[in-house]
């Protein structure tokens, strides 16, 4: 019995260092050598300062730029409690406020059906993509507000249309970061 | 449901069936301690280990000393664990965030959760655990549970083959090298490839962020990537975020979320060509894998059918779906995986034990739910945990013999062995004491006012279900949830802890008694009134006996959460 306890200790220390030590700090070596801007966090500069991460969705509420989707993290977009909201299907709250957010969307943009991701809140909170139809969605509003012409302003998002990965895995869809940078570098080259 | 999402299941089917035979080789060359093309590097490694740790690498243990070591090193290492998260704030390592000491409480149902192999999380991983106790207290488990996992499985397999023998193998031999030659070397791979596809590896503080609209982020970040390969290659399932393989920077792309999926039922899968190679049986393995996989896309046509349906209730959205626009329940999932990808997932990680989600399951439709949620109580031997899969399985394949010698009025036999009053006992016990402990706990905390229901989320049938998917995946060493149950109270922490240490090793005992007497027995050679362990009528009986004691265990439970909720929603009552 008295050995079993003495290897139990001597061999949780031994493989400790080695798988929950060494094993981590050389990969963070090897990927800070190979693929730095990833590992760093896919962090996204403007003018030398961190706007955010392309990975990650930020919260955007002016009519200039394409929104995210709703989000249940923290009070909205927080990276330290990512999540989703939880709520059942069967749950009075979802449905209330699903339905509260498709009407505020419809009164704004009559006669287009409200794209599904727009008024749902994703499993992290934190989901940087939305459909390409909820980026069409959104053209009209975006391109009245900047007094861009709604048929470029559609080019533009159809170029940023990311489609399935290896042209069969995931959806396709459109990072909403790096929508709505292209739009404000459009802006000024105009 | 779309062409796409069938052909993604059809290619995640195919790469996964091509693994099979070559990963189990493989393994079954590495756990009977051949060589392999990675000895020049790993056997001066697997010495040291040896030598360091006072372990005399040419003992073979009976099944006893077998569990004893095995009961000691997890007792160890949990308490390792434990003492970490409560001194995370003193330790000088690896805190930028300076995160403060974890309560005694949530650090107890941790430290059980990590070296069971199950990753229930009670916690927001990105504001409590520092990266010293990611690295050292979570994801060291994340690789010791998992080779538990294959030590018990190979020394049950050794029970099988072994003729008049009284030992099983050596429990720190078996770890060592499923640590050395399986683990660690995917992982190594593994991790990079994530990094690859945007997964943050690094030891820095949060970065702060000031949003293009002015709105400040604090980007948490960490040695995600090293962590999220082992814990999805061990069927660990613990994030290193709270959302989970939901979380862009777990799971940032759909290639990286394919190989997440494979990589959930990599080993599992592979371990019934081991059984096969290891037994000298390869039908069986392939019948095994069989009942396994006809399981798994019943599983996943189910969910990915309901998660497809548009909700009856909301009106005014566009939830039919085209080509550029995913069609059904978005709630709680990511728009790169759609409704397809995270169906699949989810039937993967509830098949086996993995508990990893990219999507709220909480949130599904109630069928959905009720798929996921049935997948755990079939014991997790759909593929199953590393290891556990296998080994639980195994036990089901001994009820599967033994119903059909009673059909015929025989001693039952399996590879040569007879199956007697003992073994039938054995495994009747790792059957039975599963649904006892799920069942009477989620009673309990059900009629509890004060300490069960102030936790809930969702009312309802769905509440309830919150109560029983908890229980269900502690006990099955899941970890996944309906997670918008707070479980971090005194009471869900205490008793999910001992939950799912009993749902581990209460199992893993009856495990090795029988194979330590499978192993003492002579052998028989098969007779004509020998019923065949391979084939279609084997799978078919094994998979009868898998959902007859374990789907019809639940059922009255089911009836009162998923089945209800569904039939009152399309009534068009909601809570």
């Amino acid at each position: 019995m008295h050995s079993i306890w003495k290897t139990s200790i001597r061999f949780t220390v031994v493989t400790a260092l080695l798988l929950g030590v060494a094993y981590p700090l050389v990969i963070t070596g090897m990927a800070t050598a190979l693929f730095p801007r990833q590992a760093a966090g896919s962090l996204v500069l403007k003018d030398g300062k961190v706007i955010g991460s392309s990975l990650l969705a930020q919260s955007f509420t002016s009519d200039k730029y394409f929104h995210p989707r709703p989000s249940a993290a923290g009070n909205g977009y927080d990276p330290t409690s990512s999540g989703g909201s939880n709520l059942a299907q069967s749950n009075k709250t979802l449905v209330t406020r699903i339905q509260g957010d498709i009407d505020k969307l419809a009164a704004a943009n009559p006669g287009k059906a409200v794209p599904i991701d727009m008024v749902t809140t994703s499993g992290s909170g934190l989901d940087p993509d939305i459909t390409p139809d909820a980026a069409f969605y959104q053209v009209a509003r975006v391109a009245k507000s900047r007094g861009m012409s709604e048929d470029g302003l559609h080019e533009l998002v159809t170029r940023q249309v990311t489609g399935r990965q290896l042209g069969i895995l995931g959806e396709p869809r459109v990072n909403v970061l790096e929508l709505n940078l292209e739009l404000d570098r459009a802006g000024i080259s105009r | 449901m779309t062409t796409n999402g069938w052909l993604q299941f059809g290619l995640f089917s195919a790469i996964l069936l091509a693994c099979v035979r070559p990963v189990g080789a493989y393994m079954a060359r590495v756990l009977e301690g051949q060589g392999t093309w990675l000895d020049p590097v790993l056997r001066p490694i697997e010495r040291l280990i040896y030598r360091l740790s006072g372990v005399k690498s040419d003992e073979e243990m009976n099944w006893r000393e077998y569990s004893f070591a095995l009961l000691g090193f997890s007792a160890v290492s949990m308490l390792m664990t434990y003492a970490i998260e409560r001194l995370q704030l003193l330790l000088p390592l690896w805190n930028p965030q300076k995160l403060a000491a974890v309560g005694p409480d949530l650090a107890w149902s941790t430290a059980a959760s990590f070296t069971t192999n199950t990753n229930w999380q009670s916690y927001v991983p990105e504001s409590t655990m520092s990266y010293l106790t990611q690295m050292v207290g979570l994801a060291y488990h994340n690789f010791g549970s998992a080779a538990v996992g294959l030590a018990v499985a190979v020394a049950l397999i050794r029970g099988i083959k072994r003729t008049e023998s009284k030992t099983i193998g050596n429990f720190w031999v078996d770890v060592t090298r499923s640590f050395l030659y399986i683990l660690a070397p995917a992982c190594i791979l593994y991790a990079l490839v994530l990094v690859w596809q945007g997964v943050p590896q690094n030891l820095h503080a949060y970065t702060a962020a000031t949003g293009l609209e002015g709105t400040a982020q604090s980007i948490a970040q960490g040695p995600v990537a090293s962590q999220e390969a082992i814990k999805m290659l061990g069927t660990n399932g613990g994030g290193f975020f709270n959302a989970n393989s939901a979380h862009p920077f777990e799971n940032p792309t759909p290639l990286a979320n394919m190989i997440q999926m494979l990589s959930i039922f990599l080993i599992p899968a592979g371990l019934t060509y081991t059984l096969g190679r290891m037994t000298g049986s390869p039908g069986h393995g392939w019948a095994v894998l069989a009942t396994m996989f006809l399981l798994f896309t019943v599983g996943f046509s189910v969910v990915y059918w309901a998660e497809s349906h548009p909700h009856d209730l909301i009106h005014g959205a566009a939830q039919t779906g085209s080509l550029t626009a995913p069609a059904g329940n978005m709630e709680g999932k990511e728009v790169r995986f759609g409704i397809a990808s995270t169906s699949l997932f989810a039937t993967a990680t509830t098949d086996a034990s993995c508990g990893a989600v990219n999507g709220m399951h909480d949130s599904f439709t109630p069928l959905g739910g009720l798929v996921v949620l049935t997948n755990i109580m079939l014991g997790e031997v759909v593929f199953g945990g590393v290891g556990a899969g296998m080994y639980g399985i195994l036990i089901f394949v001994v009820q599967a013999v033994f119903i059909a010698g009673l059909m015929v009025g025989r001693t039952p036999e399996y590879l040569g062995k007879k199956i007697e009053a003992y073994d039938v006992k054995m495994s009747m016990l790792y059957v039975l004491i599963f649904p006892l402990i799920i069942l009477t706990l989620t009673a309990v905390f059900l009629l509890s006012p004060t300490i069960g229901l102030p936790s809930l989320n969702n009312a309802g049938p769905h509440g309830l279900s919150e109560i029983l998917y908890a229980f269900t995946s502690a006990v099955g060493n899941n970890g996944s949830a309906f997670a918008g149950l707070n479980a971090n109270t005194w009471w869900y922490n205490v008793v999910l802890g001992w939950a799912m240490l009993a749902g581990r090793f209460l199992m893993i005992v009856p495990v090795l008694a029988l194979a330590g007497n499978l192993a003492m027995k002579k052998s028989v050679p098969p007779s004509p009134g020998t019923f065949p362990v391979n084939g279609a009528m084997f799978t078919v009986l094994l998979t009868g006996t898998i959902l007859i004691l374990g789907a019809l265990t639940f059922f009255p439970a089911l009836s009162l959460g998923p089945i209800l909720e569904h039939l009152l929603l399309k009534s068009g009552q909601l809570f």
